[in-house]
């Protein structure tokens, strides 16, 4: 079976907690968490990901910068990236997808909504 | 006169002759009748030897297309069956999903809450909860001081403590709700302008019966117009467990403060 790395950046610990206990719901995920965007660059470096979940609002750097270096980097260029934010204006989005993202999901996160979407953008079928 | 008879006997031989002549036209036309009697019995016999085996095959043709028919309709009506029960598990498989999502978040919101006794993180974890799992971007927890019996506000989202007036308990939507421990919830959202004494939804914190402060929300998330099935839930979980870790946090910290003002005299005492 095919096993998939997914990062998820995201400052808040309840949040955090809530994704990847939804994720773990999908087999063949291997997860690993990022407080913010300067974390989740770290743990970017040297590794290989299959997906990168991140909030946009973040200390330190926040999600819409961490999705634009990530974007910049050849190795990453392709690498799905999904927003999770509060932020629901039309031109938060619009701006999110225009820097590379390519799923923008609104919270309260909807659990499916998110399974869905990581489904989708890794193929797992089921 | 002979010559009269003459001629008589004549026309009667004549007669006679054409009457024999009608009598053998007759008997031929007879012949002939029974000649096409017989030829016709001859082929209804004929038709009815070869049309035989034919009604067999039709007769047996006929009833599978009978048997088809009836079996065709069973399937149709077993189809049909299956696509109800395939309708009802997808109904169940989405209801079990509902459910398996809300469980998921009570679980992580009532074990963040209880994974610390730092009375700052469990309310940073409740402003988390309330964010993220809830939706709300103005909002604060209110905590009773019980000597000067009013809710003072310890901490918030979307607005500063400071803004956010001490309620005595009883007054207003929030004071009432302290004072009866029952929830509040505006009866039309639509159209609703932030106002800070007349919030959308007061939960009041309790301890068994016991209110220790109330949650206070003023405006959800531009993109939340109304209250899932899963608020309400986290609304009553919040209700209790927000209560008792914020609760047990604080008896916590004083403890340790007050442990910590022992042990320093216990040093000085003994040094």
């Amino acid at each position: 079976m095919n096993t998939y790395k997914v990062l998820v950046v995201e400052d808040s610990p309840t949040m955090r907690q809530l994704i990847v206990f939804a994720l773990k719901r999908l087999r063949g995920l291997t997860i690993v968490e990022a407080n913010d965007g300067v974390d989740g660059l770290k743990k970017l470096t040297g590794e290989k990901f299959d997906l990168i979940i991140t909030d946009i609002n973040m200390p330190i750097m926040n999600g819409l910068k961490l999705v634009s270096l990530v974007r910049h980097d050849p190795s990453y260029k392709l690498v799905p990236i999904v927003i999770v934010t509060t932020e629901g204006a039309e031109e938060d989005r619009e701006r999110a997808l225009a820097l590379g993202a390519n799923e923008y999901i609104t919270k309260p996160v909807q659990t499916t909504r998110l399974l869905e979407v990581t489904k989708r953008l890794l193929n797992l079928s089921g | 006169m002979k010559e009269e008879e003459k001629n008589t006997v004549n026309r009667a031989e004549e007669f006679l002759q054409v009457f024999k002549k009608g009598a053998e036209f007759t008997q031929e036309l007879l012949k002939e009748n029974e000649r096409l009697r017989y030829q016709i019995f001859q082929l209804e016999e004929g038709s009815k030897k070869q049309s035989g085996p034919l009604s067999a095959d039709a007769e047996l043709l006929r009833r599978r297309v009978e048997e088809l028919e009836q079996e065709k309709k069973e399937i149709l009506e077993r189809v049909l069956r299956v696509e109800e029960e395939n309708d009802d598990f997808a109904q169940r498989y989405v209801e079990v999903e509902t459910q398996n999502n809300m469980l998921a978040n009570l679980y992580i919101a009532s074990f963040q809450l209880h994974s610390t006794l730092d009375h700052r993180e469990v309310l940073q974890i409740i402003t988390e909860i309330v964010i993220n799992l809830i939706g709300a971007e103005e909002f604060s927890v209110l905590v009773l001081d019980e000597k000067a019996r009013k809710l003072q506000a310890v901490a918030a989202e979307g607005l500063e403590l400071t803004e956010i007036p001490a309620v005595p308990v009883g007054e207003g939507i929030i004071g009432q709700a302290a004072k009866s421990g029952e929830s509040y919830f505006i009866d039309h959202m639509e159209g609703y302008v932030r106002d800070l004494s007349n919030p959308l939804v007061c939960i009041p914190l309790k301890i068994k019966d016991h209110v220790i402060g109330v949650l206070v929300i003023y405006q959800l998330l531009s993109q939340k117009d109304r209250f899932a099935d899963l608020d309400y839930e986290l609304f009553t979980l919040l209700a209790g467990h927000a209560a008792t870790a914020i609760f047990s946090s604080k008896l916590y910290s004083e403890s340790e403060r007050k442990l910590s003002t022992i042990q320093g005299f216990i040093d000085l005492m003994t040094k």
